[in-house]
């Protein structure tokens, strides 16, 4: 049911705003936009030794979004780009192909399993990630 | 909201209103969603099918599917008769003729081929007006005649009220403008258009003028030669038909004045391996197998509408809209209407903003209350630049939508705004 995607734990995360704002030192950024809802999110990355040691995240969009750039940012410091994909790719078979949430440090994301019945809402999460991936991309890894 | 500028119907039909009655043509009204009623309040995006359309469309897909034009037999001529019947259809709904009437796959289809064929003949310094509050559809393709043939693009601002400011057209207007190509009514504020004083504008330095009017059709039967325009857009789906059929109006002199958009079958006179000649409209502008069974559930659609009251219609979708408009209010400072606040000139879109709750979380909300309504950008992204917004939610309502609809609106905003904000 639609009104289940709003649960208190999914509030909390869109609520967290430590790492919300752009870094004033940075190695890599990149925004990314969804066409068909006109949501933009910026990801600002600083990297030392190949690693992520910093994350700003700027969200123009729905709680859906600023609860992914949440959970993508408090969990980024110290990944790589290969372990930065691999969390992305574990977000994008939770949504598209409803495979279980995964453990460990990653396991907020489990907050957007109900998303995955909802197709046209799986770019509203993916986007943070997409942007971040696009961010270290831009960056020449 | 304009009652309906005439009341033309077919001879014989019967005129009446009752909501109840209309509500029970509709097969997907009764239906739930997400374990409740269902309360359609998508409207602007895409209207319900009544019964007696689904009914036309399998009656002639069971008994008279065939291409039309040429085949001689009997399935063919039945399907051609079908055709142009809808065709005649439309243009009784509009006051034109049907050779007037251009079959198109809707309303972007439409502007599209405007755009395309009008543009062949502009270049460097010729001048297209449109306004900010245009839905994609109609600037998208005038940006790719401005990549195409260097014309120039100018944009009416938009008011306060959120209506197209016409005041500007004086400063914008000039003896290079070749065309005004605006939205009849807002698919985002629901305003409609001052349209006699862009006609007198464009006249005043013999420039043509086209109407979006996509969020018009579905409000009852009305009269292309009384707005005075030259081109006029709009789908049938939006107006009770099926999807995949719309049309291009256009004056008899100003279409035949078009070259073709696309090539191919029936839009010919006379082909050679050298060159072809071209059909007169409105076949020039439909080539290939057209959208026959669509076209037949159009005119159907259409028939439907003449057999309702539309004085009746606008003044129970005056006060839906007014009570929505109300509803928000009381909402207080949270909520921002994006339209004009009365019912006068306005058609019963209704856009708003409420604070610190993003319109797509809003309408996910809103859908476990069984109500659809549209968030987002509505295909206007320049006015929500212009609006400093990602997007609007937006409730559209068209004639079987009643009060239980929008108690249901009311209660899950309120639900909404508590769980989000």
């Amino acid at each position: 049911m639609s009104a289940d995607l709003y649960e208190k734990r999914l509030l909390a995360l869109a609520r967290d705003e430590e790492h919300v704002g752009r870094l004033t030192s940075l190695q890599a950024t990149a925004t990314v936009d969804n066409p068909l809802c006109g949501d933009v999110v910026t990801i600002d990355l600083a990297i030392e030794a190949g690693r992520i040691s910093k994350i700003g995240t700027v969200v123009r969009g729905c709680i859906l979004c600023a609860a992914s750039a949440a959970a993508l940012s408090g969990q980024a410091v110290g990944l790589d780009a290969t372990e930065l994909r691999a969390a992305a790719a574990s977000l994008q078979a939770m949504l598209a192909d409803e495979v279980a949430a995964p453990e460990g440090d990653w396991r907020d994301l489990a907050v957007f399993t109900p998303v995955a019945g909802h197709k046209s809402r799986h770019r509203c999460v993916t986007l943070p990630f997409e942007a971040a991936c696009k961010a270290l991309e831009n960056a020449g890894d | 909201m304009t009652s309906a500028e005439n009341s033309r119907s077919p001879a014989g039909a019967a005129r009446t209103f009752d909501v109840e009655t209309i509500r029970a043509q509709f097969p997907i009204l009764a239906r739930e969603v997400n374990g409740t009623a269902f309360h359609y309040l998508d409207n602007a995006a895409t209207t319900q099918v009544p019964q007696t359309v689904l009914d036309a469309i399998i009656d002639h897909e069971t008994r008279s599917r065939a291409n039309v034009l040429r085949g001689v037999h009997a399935l063919a001529e039945a399907a051609t008769k079908a055709y142009e019947s809808a065709r005649g259809d439309v243009a009784r709904y509009i006051g034109a003729a049907p050779e007037e009437v251009v079959f198109t796959s809707g309303t972007t289809g439409s502007l599209n081929l405007l755009a395309h064929s009008f543009g062949e003949r502009l270049g460097e310094g010729d001048e297209i007006v449109l306004s900010l509050l245009e839905h994609h559809s109609n600037i998208v393709p005038w940006q790719i005649l401005r990549d195409r043939r260097g014309v120039t693009l100018k944009f009416l601002p938009v008011t306060a009220e959120g209506r197209i400011d016409t005041g500007a057209l004086e400063s914008l207007v000039t003896p290079r403008t070749r065309l005004i190509s605006l939205g009849h009514v807002s698919n985002v504020t629901g305003a409609e258009l001052d349209v006699g004083a862009v006609v007198e504008a464009a006249r005043s330095v013999g420039a043509l003028v086209a109407l979006d009017g996509a969020q018009r059709a579905a409000h009852g039967a009305f009269d292309v030669q009384a707005l005075g325009v030259d081109f006029y857009a709009f789908s049938s789906h939006k107006m009770f038909g099926p999807n995949g059929v719309g049309v291009l109006w256009g004056r008899a002199e100003a279409l035949a004045d078009l070259p073709p958009f696309h090539g191919g079958g029936e839009m010919i006179a006379r082909v050679t391996p050298e060159r072809s000649t071209y059909a007169e409209p409105p076949m020039r502008f439909e080539a290939g197998t057209p959208p026959i069974a669509q076209a037949v559930g159009l005119g159907a659609a259409v028939r439907w509408i003449e057999a309702t009251d539309s004085d009746a219609i606008g003044t129970h979708l005056r006060g839906l809209t007014l009570r929505v408009i109300d509803g928000l209010a009381a909402l207080g400072d949270r909520a921002r209407l994006i339209g004009p606040g009365g019912s006068q000139s306005r058609y019963p879109v209704v856009s708003f903003v409420i604070d610190g709750a993003h319109p797509h979380d809003l309408c996910q909300v809103l859908d476990g209350h069984g109500v659809a309504l549209r968030g987002g950008h509505h295909c206007a992204q320049p006015y929500m630049d212009h609006l400093g917004v990602t997007g609007t939610t937006r409730g559209s309502l068209a004639l079987y939508n009643d009060e239980s609809d929008l108690d249901a609106l009311l209660n899950g905003l309120e639900d909404a705004i508590r769980r989000l904000t």
